[in-house]
């Protein structure tokens, strides 16, 4: 039992070390050179989907007729963020539930893209429902319209939500 | 817009399992402003690596190709961009690339902090990757300015370095220094004590270590960082024979930590060398009821008997060591399970399940998935980095083949699109055509004439031409007049010649009198036709960009489609043969981790089995002699 023990002291000190011997293995050599090849297809998918967003953008979104609706938050915003519903010229846009990481990423400074369509040249509506709730536990509710102008340039909307009552639409 | 304030860079962990803590760096993003970077910000926030590189990366190339880049939104944000671009590189695992392109802005025109920071974040990378040398060498690079939120980061990255290379006299003073510092703290303390050891300075390390070990603490890698101190201080005590001050050390580890069962089973240890058995028993007792795939757990279970062996409790002894040796013959069942379920393959088929790798603990509920022999001991072979980048290539890839799988369909919807799109405007065109060359040569007219107007105007600005303002009527009547003046004979018509003259005089009176207000008029006039004039070539282009985009929307895509298509199918089976290279190699790794496990178990297994034998015999023998008296009284 007191080889255990001696085992046991020697593994704890030497663990570090332990792994390192492990990584010596041939496999893990291997596992390497495989990491290396890992990162190469990452690369070369990275730019083939560059390339195809581009593609994308233009075959689907072309700048002409392209809107494009964000959607950011404040840092500390008064109300929990549950939903963000769009509509466009009173058409259904979008409808996005929030998750927890998603709400994360729009408080650290992350701003969401959660529309890209086409509209003609000229006056349009946006109508912007905010669903969530307050501190209080209060469900919330706020709908905003808003009038835009759609010219022959890409349409960047942004939506920037504070809390009730600050719903605010920008122009990028 | 309002945004958030600057998050913090950096956030450290540490690496539980290895004695010398690195600072280990999450590649937080710099709060953006520019509306791309702040898109590609929110995927990186969520680690969606890939989509945050993928827009920023489009966003850099269309930056840099601007004539003016410093009318661009992100030209504010361009150093936080591509620092960030490096970030998410390696928090996606391209260390390679992130490398160059950190180097790229070591080796560019930028002021002094900004290249001190790549610098340091080459030197990151290095070390990260093992490649000691080429860190020292960019931690040389800096010189200057550091800017304020990365200096305690570089000098513990430094003195880090110097206790890889075995240079910890060099290291000693950065840590000293960074033990007032608010980040890294308790990990000076922790590594001071490491670079004692190195020098052979037992005590200074030990004193160091209890330092480090007692430090006020709320965050989770603080907390962590001081249980592992005091772990590694009571061991070395333990080793020492110095078993009272090695159990203080080891007592102060917290019960829910990463360390606990390490620490309880070296505590038990402590009271046993002491032969305190019945003060072993409260830690491995604790232990022993805790998940049996641990190894500390496991040897607690045939300690603890033991320890009631010592105490002359060899029923319970033998009792527990049946308890034991059922738990390493279920143990050693599930492990066989699990080699036979991974060699079969279904532990890369569980890897990938989808509902699982939507969830954050999705390794922990592998284990609690029914019938998965194959990923039960997951979370153990987890503890290797090696296998967590090969697991971590391994879903990488998988990712990378769901995007290509859909991106290969897409290609088809595509081609259809553009099918669709030829099909209705080639037949309406020529007719449109047809029609616009004429409205077009109309326009032309009118451009010319206005064009003439203009210029007239201008001429009368300089030159007045009262003549040039004369109505059609007035025109026709002077034309007329004119006319009827040729016919005349000067001798005999002189009263009507007279007549004729005053008739001309009064409309060169009307005209000239009423030259300004015409000028004015005329003006009016021409602005007015310039504003008809602009109309008509907003018409125009508009017809134009809409003729353009009519043919742009089905023409040109055949050869970028059909280069992407075969890049597209070339990385496919790139893929296909990296994740089946990947994927035998982490099974690889997998079995032979579990089949350690199999042969240490074995070994406890066969230590339980014999010692079951003993404690019957002595509890056998311990009945008898108190039965012997009884029967030789009666």
């Amino acid at each position: 039992m007191m080889r255990c023990m001696k085992a046991l002291l020697s593994g704890v000190l030497l663990l570090g070390w332990a792994l390192a011997g492990w990584a010596a293995e041939p496999s893990a050599q291997e596992l390497r050179s495989l990491d290396d090849q890992v990162q190469e297809i990452k690369s070369d998918v990275l730019g083939i989907a560059a390339e195809l967003s581009v593609l994308e953008e233009q075959l689907l979104f072309p700048s002409n007729t392209q809107v494009s609706v964000f959607v950011s938050l404040t840092d500390a915003p008064s109300f929990r963020l549950d939903a963000v519903r769009i509509l466009m010229d009173g058409a259904l846009a979008a409808h996005h539930i929030y998750s927890f990481k998603e709400l994360d990423a729009l408080t650290s400074g992350g701003v969401q893209r959660i529309y890209t369509g086409n509209l003609p040249s000229g006056d349009h509506q946006l109508e912007v429902t905010v669903i969530g709730k307050l501190p209080s536990g209060k469900d919330y509710t706020q709908t905003e319209t808003f009038t835009f102008r759609k010219s022959v340039e890409p349409s960047l909307l942004g939506i920037a939500l504070a809390g009730p009552g600050a719903i605010e639409l920008n122009n990028w | 817009m309002n945004r958030s304030p600057r998050v913090p860079r950096l956030r450290r962990l540490i690496l539980p399992a290895l004695l010398l803590v690195g600072p280990v760096f999450a590649g937080e993003p710099p709060p953006a402003r520019d509306l791309y970077f702040s898109e590609a910000v929110f995927w990186a926030k969520q680690g969606l690596y890939f989509d945050a590189l993928e827009r920023l990366d489009a966003e850099l190339i269309q930056h840099n190709g601007l004539d003016e880049p410093q009318l661009d939104t992100l030209y504010p944000f361009i150093d936080d961009a591509e620092f960030s671009v490096g970030d998410f590189e390696l928090s996606y695992r391209m260390h390679s690339r992130a490398g160059r392109a950190i180097t790229a802005v070591l080796e560019g025109n930028v002021p002094e902090p900004v290249r001190n920071e790549a610098a340091y974040r080459l030197a990151r990378i290095h070390f990260q990757k093992g490649q000691l040398k080429d860190a020292l060498e960019a931690l040389d690079r800096i010189q200057g300015r550091v800017p304020d939120d990365i200096r305690d980061d570089l000098e513990f990255l430094r003195a880090n370095v110097y206790l890889s290379t075995a240079r910890p006299e060099e290291a000693v003073p950065i840590l000293r220094k960074l033990q007032s510092s608010k980040s890294w703290a308790g990990f000076a303390d922790y590594n001071l004590a490491i670079a004692d050891l190195q020098q052979e300075r037992g005590e200074a390390a030990l004193q160091q270590l209890q330092k480090a070990g007692t430090i006020k603490a709320t965050d989770e890698s603080a907390l962590a960082i001081r249980d592992k101190a005091n772990l590694v201080r009571g061991t070395l005590l333990l080793e020492a024979g110095r078993y009272e001050e090695a159990k203080l050390s080891l007592e102060r580890v917290r019960l829910d930590g990463p360390f606990s069962n390490q620490a309880l089973l070296s505590a038990g240890w402590a009271d046993f060398s002491e032969q305190h058995f019945d003060r072993a028993l409260t830690p491995w007792n604790l232990l022993a009821a805790r998940n049996h795939t641990d190894p500390a757990v496991q040897e607690a279970m045939l300690a603890l008997p033991y320890a009631y062996g010592q105490l002359n409790v060899h029923g319970r002894a033998a009792v527990l060591y049946g308890q034991a040796l059922q738990t390493y013959g279920e143990e050693l069942n599930r492990l066989d399970q699990s080699v036979e379920s991974i060699q079969q393959g279904s532990f890369l088929k569980a890897l990938v399940r989808e509902e699982i790798r939507k969830d954050r603990d999705w390794v922990i509920r592998l284990r609690s998935l029914p019938e998965t022999p194959e990923t039960y001991y997951l979370m153990e072979l987890m503890a290797s980095h090696d296998f967590q980048t090969a697991l971590s290539n391994y879903l990488d890839l998988e990712d990378l083949k769901q995007r290509v799988e859909r991106w290969q369909v897409s290609f088809d919807a595509y081609e259809d699109v553009i099918q669709a799109r030829r099909a209705y405007y080639e037949p309406l065109l020529p007719g449109l055509d047809q029609q616009f060359r004429e409205v077009d040569s109309r326009r032309r007219l009118r451009l010319e004439q206005h064009k003439i107007l203009t210029d007239r105007m201008q001429n009368m600005l300089v030159a007045p031409r009262p003549d040039f303002l004369a109505t059609t009527d007035e025109r026709l009547v002077t034309a007329r007049l004119n006319r009827l003046a040729e016919g005349l004979d000067p001798e005999t018509d002189a009263a009507l010649l007279t007549r004729i003259d005053r008739l001309r005089g009064l409309l060169i009176w009307n005209v000239r009198t009423q030259y300004h207000e015409r000028l004015t008029q005329f003006y009016e006039d021409i602005q007015a036709s310039s504003e008809a004039i602009e109309v008509l070539n907003e018409q125009y282009n508009a017809y134009v960009r809409v003729r353009q985009a009519a043919t742009h929307s089905y023409e040109g895509y055949e050869a970028p489609i059909k280069r992407l298509r075969t890049r597209v199918a070339d990385a496919s089976q790139r893929i296909d043969r990296l994740m089946a290279r990947q994927g035998h190699l982490l099974e690889q790794v997998a079995i032979r981790e579990l089949k350690r496990r199999i042969e240490r178990l074995e070994g406890y297994e066969e230590r339980a089995r014999y010692a079951l034998a003993d404690s019957y015999d002595r509890a056998t023998a311990a009945q008898s002699a108190v039965q012997s008296p009884v029967e030789g009284s009666e």
